[in-house]
């Protein structure tokens, strides 16, 4: 039998599919767009799978359309964070919409966890947009950020006055990497704070989209002081924790 | 409604259209949270008659009693004392404040970083939507919270029968004196609003009115201790609720009613929700009709309330008076002593109401604590953190929520409540 788990969030999908020993047998992903179901519904014709369950803000709908069992992301991943590195003691989460801290048990239990509330402020979303206001592509925002000699200090960490900030800021002629490090740095900041609040014991995984980001994880290690563990692909953490729990596990 | 209520509605001076509206969605939303509930006990019907009834029948009832020459006085707050308004011929009523109204109206005379719950009472008075405010005879304004405090001063020039009374913020000896100073003036502005005086007799059957109230509903939080609990947090909140505003002697008398069935139920193990169902302890600020957001959101995520340690809810119904004085001096020292143990976030410092979260926790057998406070709400959220904390030493998982009245959030409370009850699974 094959077991999927499928997570809906804001800006991707991702579907997983895990065999009885529980090895990943597929891996998909897409953009959320529009229409998530419709969008999930394409991803689930590629695989072959016996059972499903979702996770990720739209699972709701996906219950109703689908009829399948939900989870929340926060114990799909950390389930599939545990599973992943069983050394695992607590979960930095940064998606396209939400920030999740999340400290386990030595058993894998969740011990506590933190969530951001309605704003993008700290978010994969905050990152994409100020990429995008000092014209680097998200994918090298992380990197270019790095060639920094030094930070400059962004003063507001909402999502519209900071693109107003780095405009003016351009305009001033300050250096762009500096600029995008100061970003960086606020939202390193505040995930650093999140994750410290549910008093984390041993190694931090880092997921989601934002755990593609180099500059992100180098700033996260200098201020926690230990090495992040890293997924390869840290956006199907998620959906891989759901594949496992309708697995039963 | 069962009856055509417009014209005392008109009378009233009620804004028929938003009275209609607001009725509505609260008669939706009833009707989506509370009778969508599986396994409610029978004898709900009655908060079922009377919620239907709230603002029909019930205002009837006492525009009749005013008839009579009774007056109706509005509260905000359970520091408000019913013994003395009883006493002296008046009855309470508790002003809801559970719902956004008017909210353009009402940023012209608060700031938008007020907490809904005032920001309601304003609206419901702007909006002239409340039957229950506009046949009060005297409104009763506290200094609790700054919030609350700064706000009467504004809401003075929206009604004339504002009576201000303060409130000591220590439990010392001096705010003791405090309290009975300003138990002792009110009782005289009461007095003087009935055109009846206090007496020993009077007021010894006003606190056993009150009491036996209480203790009914003390009685039916009781009942909730047992797995399965014989009664959904939901229709518990909504006892708590009617609580304000029922007669008191009918009130008494169906609550006693509902805890003989569900005590028939705790003997069969007939649950609301099935045996083993997560067991949440609701914690924190007032929740005044018709806020149930975070109630429906837990009870739809499947677990199951087990107690309100708040002022719609224990808090504000834990103690009784002592009834045995014999001379009005007396019993309005007893009321003194009664009200003056309410351990409201204004106090400081606070500690007994940590206590209180743990001993209900325990007496409940709470597998969890979701400390609700609402946003901008000073008091109850400076000690959301000392509570989790008090309560992480002893082994009792918390989660802190932070919320308003408005549906925006919906989603992501629904994500955090589940987690949370995932997590006590
Ligand atoms: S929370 Fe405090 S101010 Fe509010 S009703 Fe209760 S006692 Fe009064
Ligand atoms: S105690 Fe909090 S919720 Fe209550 S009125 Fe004051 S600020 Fe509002």
């Amino acid at each position: 039998m094959n077991f999927a788990g499928i997570d809906i969030g804001s800006r991707s999908i991702e579907l997983v599919v895990v065999d009885e020993d529980e090895q990943i047998v597929s891996a998909l992903q897409a953009d959320t767009g529009f229409d998530p179901i419709t969008e999930a519904e394409k991803l689930t014709e590629q695989c072959d799978f016996d059972r499903i369950m979702a996770t990720g803000y739209g699972r709701n709908l996906f219950e109703i359309s689908f009829d399948a069992p939900t989870v929340t992301e926060i114990k799909a991943h950390a389930l599939g964070a545990k599973t992943l590195f069983p050394e695992a003691g607590a979960i930095l989460d940064i998606g396209g919409q939400d920030t999740k801290a999340i400290s386990l048990f030595a058993n894998g239990k969740i011990r506590k966890f933190e969530m951001n509330d309605r704003c993008a402020a700290g978010t994969g979303k905050f990152l994409e947009i100020m990429a995008g206001a000092l014209g680097f592509t998200i994918d090298e925002f992380g990197r270019q950020a790095l060639l920094a000699e030094k930070e400059l200090s962004i003063s507001s960490m909402c999502t519209v006055f900071a693109e107003s900030e780095v405009t003016s800021l351009i305009a001033g002629g300050e250096n762009r990497h500096e600029i995008a490090l100061g970003l960086h740095a606020s939202v390193m900041r505040r995930a650093a704070s999140m994750i410290s609040r549910v008093c984390p014991e041993g190694a931090i995984v880092f997921t989601g989209g934002v755990a593609k980001n180099p500059c992100m994880i180098t700033l996260l290690e200098e201020k926690l002081g230990q090495k992040l563990l890293v997924p390869d692909d840290p956006q199907l953490v998620g959906a891989l924790g759901a594949a496992l729990l309708s697995k039963g596990k | 409604m069962g009856e055509d209520y417009k014209s005392m509605w008109m009378e009233l001076g009620l804004d028929l259209d938003g009275h209609d509206a607001l009725l509505n969605v609260l008669a939706q939303a009833y009707n989506d949270i509370f009778l969508s509930q599986k396994d409610r006990p029978e004898t709900m019907s009655y908060f079922d008659f009377v919620m239907s009834e709230v603002h029909g029948l019930r205002i009837r009832e006492l525009l009749e009693e005013k008839k009579t020459g009774r007056k109706i006085i509005g509260s905000y707050c359970v520091f408000v004392p019913e013994e003395i308004a009883l006493a002296a011929n008046a009855t309470l009523i508790g002003l809801c404040s559970g719902a956004d109204f008017a909210t353009d109206e009402v940023e012209k005379l608060l700031p938008r970083n007020t907490c809904a719950l005032i920001k309601s009472s304003f609206g419901f008075k702007l909006g002239k939507v409340c039957p229950y405010l506009e046949s009060a005879d005297m409104i009763v304004g506290e200094n609790t919270c700054d919030g609350k405090k700064k706000s009467y001063e504004s809401f003075k020039s929206l009604v004339d029968n504002l009576y201000i009374m303060d409130l000591p913020q220590v439990k010392s000896e001096q705010g003791r004196e405090l309290l009975k100073n300003e138990y002792f003036r009110f009782k005289k502005a009461v007095e003087e609003l009935t055109g009846v005086t206090i007496t020993a007799d009077s007021l010894k059957d006003a606190i056993r009115t009150v009491n036996a109230k209480r203790a009914a509903v003390h009685r039916l939080s009781l009942l909730r201790r047992h797995d399965p609990a014989p009664i959904s947090g939901l229709d518990a909140l909504l006892a708590n609720q009617i609580f304000f505003y029922d007669n008191p002697a009918r009130f008494t008398q169906s609550v006693n009613a509902i805890c003989e069935e569900l005590e028939k139920r705790v003997q069969k193990k007939d649950g609301a929700f099935p045996a083993k169902t997560v067991r949440i302890l609701l914690s924190g600020c007032p929740q005044a009709v018709p806020n149930w957001k975070l109630p429906a959101i837990v009870e739809q995520s499947g677990a199951v309330i087990v107690g309100e340690e708040s002022c719609v809810g224990e808090r504000g119904c834990r103690n009784l008076t002592d009834d045995s004085g014999n001379s009005v001096d007396e019993m309005m020292e007893a009321i003194i002593d009664r009200y003056f143990k309410i351990d409201c976030a204004i106090f400081t410092p606070n500690g007994e109401r940590i206590d209180h979260i743990k001993e209900m926790s325990k007496t409940y057998r709470a597998d969890g604590v979701i400390h609700y406070g609402l946003q901008f709400c000073q008091p109850y959220l400076m000690e959301a953190i000392p509570v989790e904390r008090a309560l992480e030493k002893e082994s009792i998982p918390c989660l802190r929520i932070e919320t308003d009245y408005s549906m925006e959030d919906a989603g992501q409370l629904t994500t955090r409540v589940e987690a949370f009850i995932e997590q006590l699974r």
